[in-house]
């Protein structure tokens, strides 16, 4: 009953928490809406006993890849600069798109009996996260996949340095 | 227990609004919160069909912390590209990013 009551208020505050993040004009506002979003998809993780997920959720998109976007929106802005109309001219398409894609999910989830049918409710176990540490490591579980996240994030991590950083020159006009 | 039905709808509902944020705004940034909100989608049903379906296995969580590394990868190289972009065009919106012409 909690369970069903923190639920719906999560998920109603996520939706128009991502609607503020889709439709404000002020970026900020927006980035801001995309922080509650995640914070309530922490708060699903919880409800889905992935606890370890939820904290790195937190960590990972509240506290990195949220901050990351509100930096990037005050470093592409001229101060006092007037946010203006942040929609493309093709917008009722891309509502149209947006809306019929919604609407064909809900009615697939709706229409899939594996989903509606209520499973015999297993357990988690309680060492569900030294269990996920042991098989991201384990030569027969998923260190192959997790060995090439590790390179991509490298990878990443210099492309985007070498990128932002644009050579010698944008540091001398950026000193002016 | 909730059904699983009401995580895929959610889910659902999440992934439409990220997908109107991704064709509809002008700006770059704004672009890629629309992505952001439609990988925190895909997240949740991941988790959802995890612990509904194989809770005693790792797979679904495997699956969530790899979507975890490649989404902030692509964070930071799309908001690197975007600052050099501006660099270049004094603006971030894509409207503005013509260098292809036809």
């Amino acid at each position: 009953m909690v369970t069903t009551f923190v639920f719906v208020l999560t998920a109603a505050v996520m939706l128009v928490a991502a609607l503020v993040a889709v439709l404000k004009n002020n970026l900020v506002h927006a980035a801001m809406g995309l922080v509650v979003t995640l914070f309530g998809t922490a708060v699903l993780f919880v409800l889905l006993e992935a606890y370890f997920l939820a904290v790195a959720q937190v960590v990972i998109y509240v506290g990195a890849i949220a901050i990351l976007i509100v930096f990037s929106i005050m470093l592409t802005r001229r101060v006092g600069a007037d946010w203006g109309q942040q929609t493309n001219a093709t917008w009722p398409f891309a509502l149209l798109v947006a809306g019929l894609l919604t609407v064909l999910l809900g009615l697939m989830v709706r229409g899939w009996a594996a989903v509606t049918a209520q499973p015999a409710s297993q357990a988690v176990p309680a060492d569900m996260t030294a269990r996920l540490g042991a098989a991201l490591v384990d030569p027969n579980g998923y260190v192959v996949p997790f060995e090439v996240a590790s390179v991509l994030l490298l990878a990443a991590l210099i492309g985007a340095v070498y990128v932002a950083w644009g050579g010698r020159k944008a540091e001398k006009d950026a000193q002016g | 227990m909730i059904p699983l039905s009401w995580y895929l709808i959610v889910a659902a509902l999440l992934f439409g609004i990220g997908v109107y944020g991704v064709l509809a705004r002008k700006n770059a940034v704004a672009i890629l919160i629309g992505l952001e909100l439609m990988f925190n989608a895909v997240l949740v049903n991941v988790l959802a069909f995890w612990r509904y379906l194989q809770p005693t296995g790792t797979a679904g969580l495997v699956f969530a912390v790899i979507i975890f590394a490649v989404a902030a990868a692509e964070v930071a190289v799309g908001l690197a590209l975007f600052i050099a972009v501006y660099r270049r065009f004094g603006s971030s919106d894509v409207d503005d990013i013509n260098l292809l012409k036809w």
